[in-house]
Parts: structure tokens; sequence; C-alpha cells
């Protein structure tokens, strides 16, 4: 009966929530990791820039033809697809220099950044008559790129790993096929574990967010309840997706090497560590099928650039389609024995 | 006869390289405590997961009050596996809790907790608990929704002789509360006790089917002779008895003890370690199949 269904997914959920919080070790290994590698990522990269210099160019494509400066060595040239997303990046410093060469030659500065000044030098000396736009702005220090990045790589891999093995010790245990001889269902049964674990993830990732943020002094320039939704979506997502991995396998090293396929692309590609602009078109392709590459996006416009729900509704209808897929299909391939 | 409250009809499931379950048909009237027995391999398991819809039968069909197995058979049947691992760091309180709020209707979880003598360990950890006590929590689980009907898979296999008759008056306590229970075992001591009727099982098929003491009555005459098999000497084989060998005894059944015991006496046969008892069960798995239930 339908009226029952919210009693048992409750019941399956504070079980499981009992079965986590009581889990010491695992529960301090979840805190602490994150924690330690802002810690650590500040260290090693606090406060440097990248060492080149990098220009972004308003165009679609880098011509070198089109000008003598986009021939310049040691500065890397980046397409940028809008006026207004390269004056932010000039104001965050995130590049040193926007150019705009169509018509006579403009470029935007930020009157506060060094290697802006350096690089509108470079550019003087062969484009001298172009239109000079200043803006100010204090850089984007890299510990504030990074923290987005580091909370959602924990919640990438709490939701995946958290969940993928969590349902295939059930089910190798015999769990699972007890669970199945009661009226609960498998969309029951896999929205619970959604349930407890977007709990678990929005408890972990808040006392992160406020504990680290005291810790590099952070402050983010757009909306907590936006970000609040994206962490809520993200998360969904990224959960049905660890469920949908884990929904039919019972072998660990199947079960383990698939959640390996999927969270290593994301390591790499989602801009965890770094922005993927400039990198070729068919990475930027395979990054934005990922949850978390939509996650990041929107967390960073919203964090950095304090972006409003309008500037994120891409990201965010990505991330609602994805969870009532994967968590669609999880169900419709889910078995409960272990043969 | 009460209408059968479960029905199964030409049941089959085929394995790549065997036919676990070959054609079988029961029904189990209401009420009663149905054995269903075998040696291991029989199909036993096989047959009660397809029963208890776990399992999907290759063809055939298992009726529940008449309908094909749907929600209203999950939410009133109850079982008790083989193997069950619960959830880990959960007392047993809370696991029979999660259980509990999985069914519409049922018995309270104190009720459960003292139906099972689990007043004691209600606030300890599930994983620490002995294979006794592992099992009544796994009953109490299985009694949550005060079922209408009970299967236990194997359910004192692997516990200790005081653990077996602990679980045993569970189930007396069970049956007395007019549930219906399905049963299987290889313990013919507990088929005994236990059950009102059963179905012997072997190589997927039933061979035979009854009440425990109708059956007996059928096969055997009455009682049997047991003898050591070092005191029964090969030309001894050649009398006119009805001999079964075992692996320790040879046994020999008759409905003439007198004439049987002079026979004995006059081929030499010594008689000092000779035991006279009824036929039991395992007699009679022995009779209709020619092997020992716990091969």
């Amino acid at each position: 009966m339908m009226a029952d269904i919210p009693k048992r997914l409750a019941a399956v959920w504070h079980a499981r929530n009992l079965e986590f919080v009581r889990d010491r070790s695992t529960m301090l290994f979840t805190l602490l990791l994150p924690v330690m590698l802002v810690i650590g990522m500040g260290l090693v990269f606090g406060g440097k820039q990248r060492p080149l210099f990098k220009v972004g160019v308003l165009a679609t494509a880098i011509d070198t033809q089109a000008h003598p400066f986009l021939r310049e060595r040691y500065v890397e040239f980046v397409p940028v697809a809008s006026e207004a997303q390269g004056i932010q990046k000039v104001t965050h410093q995130q590049i040193d220099l926007l150019l705009d060469l169509h018509g006579t030659p403009r470029y935007w500065v930020n009157t506060d950044s060094p290697k802006g000044y350096i690089t509108e030098k470079l550019l003087l000396a062969s484009a001298a008559g172009a239109q000079r736009q200043p803006v100010t702005g204090a850089a984007v220090r890299y510990v504030d790129y990074l923290f987005p990045g580091i909370l959602g790589m924990n919640m990438m891999f709490s939701c995946l790993f958290g969940v993928g093995y969590v349902v295939l010790r059930y089910r190798k245990s015999g769990f699972l096929k007890r669970l199945h001889a009661t009226p609960l269902t498998a969309f029951e049964f896999l929205t619970a574990q959604v349930l407890s674990r977007l709990a678990l993830i929005l408890f972990v990732t808040t006392v992160l967010y406020v504990g680290i943020g005291m810790i590099i002094h952070f402050h983010s320039a757009g909306s907590l309840l936006l970000l609040v939704l994206v962490a809520v979506l993200g998360a969904l997502s990224m959960v049905a997706l660890g469920l949908t991995i884990a929904a039919r396998f019972s072998s660990e090293e199947l079960v383990g090497g698939l959640l390996n396929l999927f969270t290593w692309p994301m390591m790499l590609l989602s801009g965890i560590w770094f922005s993927l602009e400039g990198s070729p078109q068919w990475v930027r392709w395979a990054a934005g099928l990922f949850p978390l590459t939509h996650i990041l996006d929107a967390a960073r416009a919203v964090m950095l650039d304090g972006a409003g729900i309008g500037e994120i509704a891409p990201h965010l209808l990505y991330l609602g389609v994805t969870a009532v897929a994967f968590l669609a299909f999880g169900a419709w391939s889910f078995r409960w024995r272990y043969d | 006869m009460s209408e059968p409250i479960l029905e199964v009809r030409n049941l089959v499931k085929q394995y790549p390289s065997v036919t676990a379950v070959d054609g079988l048909s029961l029904a189990v009237p209401e009420g009663v405590c149905f054995g269903l027995l075998g040696p291991n391999g029989a199909g036993k398991t096989t047959t009660i997961e397809i029963m208890e819809g776990i399992l999907t039968a290759t063809s055939g069909e298992v009726r529940y009050r008449g309908a094909a197995l749907d929600q209203r058979f999950r939410e009133e049947a109850g079982i008790l596996f083989q193997k069950t691992a619960l959830q880990d760091f959960l007392t047993v309180r809370q696991s029979i809790t999660m259980f509990r709020g999985l069914y519409q209707r049922g018995l309270d979880v104190d009720e459960v907790i003292r139906l099972c003598k689990l007043e004691k360990l209600a606030d300890r950890d599930n994983r620490k608990l002995s294979g006794g006590q592992q099992q009544r929590l796994l009953l109490a689980i299985a009694l949550v929704n005060d079922p209408v009907l009970l299967f236990l898979d194997e359910p004192t296999t692997g516990l200790d002789p005081q653990a077996r008759r602990n679980f045993w008056e569970l189930i007396q306590a069970i049956k007395a509360r007019k549930r219906t229970l399905i049963l299987t075992t290889h313990y013919m001591d507990e088929a005994e006790l236990l059950c009102d009727e059963i179905a012997i099982m072997d190589r997927g098929r039933i061979i035979a089917q009854g009440p425990p003491r109708r059956l007996l009555h059928e096969h055997f005459a009455e009682v049997m002779l047991e003898l050591p098999k070092q005191d029964f000497p090969a030309s001894a084989r050649s009398l006119p008895l009805r001999i079964i060998d075992t692996v320790e005894r040879v046994e020999i059944t008759t409905d003439d003890l007198d004439t049987t015991l002079r026979i004995l006496m006059a081929a030499n046969v010594p008689l000092s370690n000779l035991r006279i008892r009824p036929a039991n069960l395992e007699d009679l798995f022995l009779e209709l199949t020619g092997k020992e239930l716990r091969a």
C-alpha cells in the first residue's frame, strides 16, 4: 500500500543511520580525510599562482595568425565565450588579461594584479594602440578555488564507495535476501539508502564547510541556501549513481573496479584541482557528463562569483535529472540475492 | 480437511547442470505444521524458497489462499532462512524494530522479544549473540508481522542440543497460536516432534506424504530390531528376514517379534547388543530411498 511507503522508508533509513553512526572508525575517517586534504593542499599551493601568464581571448578558438601577440612564448591563450565571463575572470585574477581582437583591439586588465601589469606590457609591445579597460579585484586564492573541489571530491567518494560497498555487503551477507522476504520494494530500499547517505553527506559537508572555512578564512560570495541546494541535488545524483553500479553485481572486485572507473575520471576531469579551461574540447565534453563537474561548476559559481539560481539552473537540472534516471535504472536492475 | 493455505503445482526448478525440483506438487492445509524432509541436496531449500517467493521457478506455480504470491502474501508470511546476517552495530531490539517498520500490522516489539525469550538480550549488539540466541532473534524477526504462515528452513541446524530443545519449545508455542508452519529439516526427531504432516523429498521429488504416524504405519509393521554389524554373520543374511543395512547397524523390520527372535537364535546370532524400538522417520526414509537421511 502506498500509505505504508514512508513507514518502510523510515525504518530502513533509521537503521542504516544507526549502523553508520556507530561505526566510529569509518565516521572518523569520513570527517578527517577531507580536512587533511585541504590543509595539505593549502600548504602546498597556498597563495601561489600558476607559473604561466594566461590571457583570455574573446573567440571560439585561438587563431595564432590573427595577431602577433598570440604567438608570444610563455603565455597561455584561452578562448573565452563572452565578455562578461572574461571580465569576471580578470577581476578574480583567474586570467591575467582579456583581449578582444574584433575591430580595434581592446583589453581588460586588473590593476591590482602584478601579473596583469607584466602581461599588459607584453601586449603593448605588439599592439600599441589597443584600448585599455581597467578593472580591479582581489585574486581568488588557489585554496579558495580548491575548497569546493575538496568538498565535492569527499562527497563523490562518500556517495559512490560508501553506498556501493554497503549494498554489496548487504547482498553478500544475505541481509538483502531477508529484506526481499518483506513487503519492502527495491525502489523503497534504494530510496532509503539514498536518503540516509544524503543526510550524512549534508551533515559532514556542513561541518567541513564551517570548519575548513574558518581555517582558511573563506566567505561565500553567494547564497548559502543555494549551496545547500547544489549539495542536495549533487549528492542525490552521485548516491544514485553508486547504487546503480552496485545494484546488480555480487563481486567486490567488479564493483570496486566499476567504482574506480567512475571516480578516477571524475577526480581528474571534473575540475577538483584546476580549471579545465584551455583543455581540448572533447575533454570538456566528457567532463560535462560527470555529475561532479556540474556540482563544482555550480558551487564555484555561487561561492566565488556570487551566482544566483538562474545562472546555475542548467547544472541543477542536470543533477536532478541524472539522480532520477540513475535511481530508476538501479531499481529496475536491482538484485536481492547473492548467487 | 480445511482449504490449503498454500498450494504448489508441478513445480520445476532447472539449473544448468541439475534439476533441483522435478515436478513437485503439494498442498499445505491451514493450521498445520508441515515438514519437508530429505537429505542434503534433495531440493528442500530450493522448494521452500520458491514457496516463499524468493526464487523463481522454471515452471509450475505457487498459490497462497488461491492467488499468486503478491503483496498480501509478503504482509502475512514470516520467513526464517537457513542463514541470514543482520545489519552491523544494531541491537536486538533495533533489528526487530526495523523489520517491524516494514509491515502494516504485527506484534508489538516487546511482545515479540518476550515470545522469543530475548528480554535479557534486547540491548545487546546482534553480532555478539551465540548461535542459539541469533536463531531466536531471526525467529523474532520472522514473527514480527504476526504471520499467518511461517516458513522455517532448517531452523536448528548447527545448534547444540540444549539450544535445539529451547527452539522447539518456541515453535510449539507458535503452533499453539494456531499458525501454519512449513518446516524443512533433516533431523527426524525434529519432524516427529513438531510436524502434523510431512512430505519426504528425494532428488527434487516427493516420494511420500502424510501424517508421520500414518506413513510409519503404512510402511512398517510396528517394530525394528537393531544389531551391530559385527554381530550379524554373513550366513544370517540368507534368513527369511527383511534386512536393511545402515553404516554401523543391521536393521530388521518385523510384525512378528517372537518368530524373528527365534530365527535369529536358531542361526546363533548373538543378541546381547540387540535393541528393539518402534520404527521412526529415519527408517521410513531408508526404506523408501535406500539412503540415510544425514548422508
